[in-house]
């Protein structure tokens, strides 16, 4: 649902009434997409708005939260066993910034644990389905907060991208969603997974809604020491050059529709040969992070504990492996491994280089042109349950990992169906430049 | 060739237990993803390392002090306290 929808019905039967209406959909959904549904509080803002006491750019809007960014008050679990009864004390600088602005935090939402898969199979809480066919995953990590908006259980809804996790599940879930470019939106209160790729990024279900709330959540925040201090504001702008990545992967039949809707536009193929050091370089990268910044859950703080105190090795051991899934025990171990003396050098120090190569391939491709252009996922949504294997998975997110390497903005935008399943187009753009992605969008919306 | 010596070596150092079972099953899976990874060996030394994509380096601020937690704040999330203080499990052996 649009924005422009909803403040209809707001209109027609006060925000109170809408709500409630929200919530029992949300009630009697299949799709598994709320951890945590704040009912209470959503229902008592909802009457502050239609007293006319809830102002601000998104007043009365329903707002979806994945479930790795900090609501203080609110369980945020990140859909681990290891975070299952943590109450956060303070607010994520994205969520201060939506409070501020009159947002109605309907809920947490589900997905891969601690950010860590692309269908959040991996997560405690179980599978997020696709709203298009319950069978099949509705993509991750944030796989909740793409499936709220486009089953109307949401307006607008954020979501994180480390590797491909925004995109990912909104072109599986038909809806845009916006990987900021590294540095515009604070990670302050974001749970880290792997600092230097991770950003938080709006999810919606047009470009306009997108890019509103991209307005509200940019900007400077000197608690987060990597944030750039610019702020955004929507304008169009001019895309003339427009280039289509060669070397990215897609099934024949997502080639075929994207090849269709690229035909109503004047483009040129881009070769970047490096890309193919991106997955290996990504997970290395984003394996090491995750090994040094999940070594704070230790059962003494916060989190999962373990009713008997032994030695602090044993005691420490012991509640992480209750606490963390498969998966998470995975990106662990593989990152202390990397990191570790002998393999250092092999592994981590390699993963940089390919990075410098990535970032120089692109630096040169966007001298050339305004946008470069891919499909955003190899595979149309895949059955539940599908793919077993951990390697084949990672492959997954061939496409999506090249430009959180490059720590460029980069936008999914839906461009249509294949047999009934949506299919999405990666739009990737220079540092800073979200303008002209969402610019080019409303250019692919025009023809569609 | 990945050893399962080298997976339990791995999950002490990262202080996981783990079970025979999944030790056998990571071993398998890290020896496929690991030579995954060998594609970076054709990659030259003279290439210089990326730490971070932004130019951005030193933001400072203001050394003035702040508010931060409370003390009841701090340890509202702990299973385990005592006078104020966070029960741990004992270092020293």
């Amino acid at each position: 649902m649009r924005i422009s929808e909803w403040k209809n019905i707001l209109d027609e039967k006060g925000c109170f009434e809408a709500l409630s209406e929200l919530l029992e959909r949300i009630e009697k959904s299949e799709l598994n997409a709320y951890i945590t549904v704040c009912r209470e509080e959503a229902l008592r803002l909802a009457k502050e708005y239609d007293r006319g006491n809830l102002k601000g750019k998104l007043a009365g809007i329903p707002v979806a939260v994945k479930d790795n960014i900090t609501t203080k008050g609110i369980r945020t679990t990140c859909a681990s066993r290891m975070l299952l009864n943590y109450v956060p004390v303070f607010d994520a600088h994205v969520v201060e910034r939506l409070k501020a602005e009159g947002a109605i935090i309907i809920g947490k939402t589900n997905m891969d644990e601690f950010g860590m898969g692309t269908t959040t199979e991996t997560s405690y809480f179980g599978v997020v389905r696709n709203p298009y066919d319950l069978s099949r995953v509705a993509g991750g990590s944030s796989g909740g907060s793409a499936a709220a908006i486009a089953n109307d259980e949401a307006v607008l809804a954020l979501g994180s991208d480390t590797g491909g996790s925004i995109r990912c599940p909104a072109s599986f879930c038909g809806i845009y969603g916006l990987k900021p470019t590294y540095g515009l939106v604070s990670r302050y209160g974001l749970i880290p997974y792997a600092n230097s790729l991770e950003q938080i990024g709006p999810m919606a279900e047009s470009i306009e809604d997108l890019a509103l709330l991209l307005e509200v959540i940019a900007g400077k925040d000197e608690r987060d020491s990597t944030n750039s201090g610019k702020s955004f504001l929507f304008r169009k702008e001019r895309v003339e050059r427009i280039g289509v990545i060669k070397n990215m992967d897609a099934s024949e039949e997502i080639m075929k529709r994207f090849y269709d809707v690229m035909s109503n536009f004047e483009y040129e193929e881009i070769d970047l040969p490096s890309l193919k050091y991106a997955l290996a370089s990504y997970y290395i990268i984003a394996m090491s992070e995750a090994s040094s910044n999940l070594a704070r859950y230790d059962g003494v703080r916060y989190g999962h504990f373990s009713p008997v105190l032994t030695s602090w090795s044993d005691y420490y051991s012991r509640v992480r492996a209750e606490g963390f899934g498969t998966e998470v025990k995975r990106r662990i171990m593989l990152g202390t491994y990397a990191l570790s003396a002998g393999y250092y050098g092999k592994y981590y120090l390699k993963a940089l280089r390919a990075r410098t190569l990535i970032i120089e391939d692109f630096r040169k491709a966007f001298a050339k042109f305004d946008v470069l252009i891919s499909p955003t996922m190899p595979s149309l949504p895949f059955r539940i349950g599908e793919i077993k294997d951990p390697l084949t998975m990672y492959r997954m997110d061939v496409n999506t990992v090249p430009v959180n390497l490059a720590g460029l903005p980069a936008l999914n935008v839906p461009i249509g169906f294949v047999k009934g399943l949506p299919v999405g187009m990666q739009v990737i753009g220079n540092h800073f430049e979200e303008n002209k992605l969402l610019s080019f969008a409303k250019m692919v919306e025009e023809i569609l | 060739m990945v050893s399962i010596e080298d997976v339990y070596h791995v999950s002490r150092l990262a202080k996981l237990m783990i079970t025979e079972e999944e030790a056998e099953k990571f071993r398998k899976e890290f020896e496929e993803i690991l030579s995954y990874f060998d594609i970076l060996d054709e990659i030259s030394e003279d290439v210089h390392p990326t730490f971070n994509v932004l130019s951005i380096s030193n933001v400072f601020r203001e050394d003035a002090e702040k508010d931060g937690l409370s003390q009841s704040e701090a340890l509202l999330n702990s299973p385990r306290k005592e006078e104020g203080y966070f029960l741990g499990p004992k270092v020293v052996e």
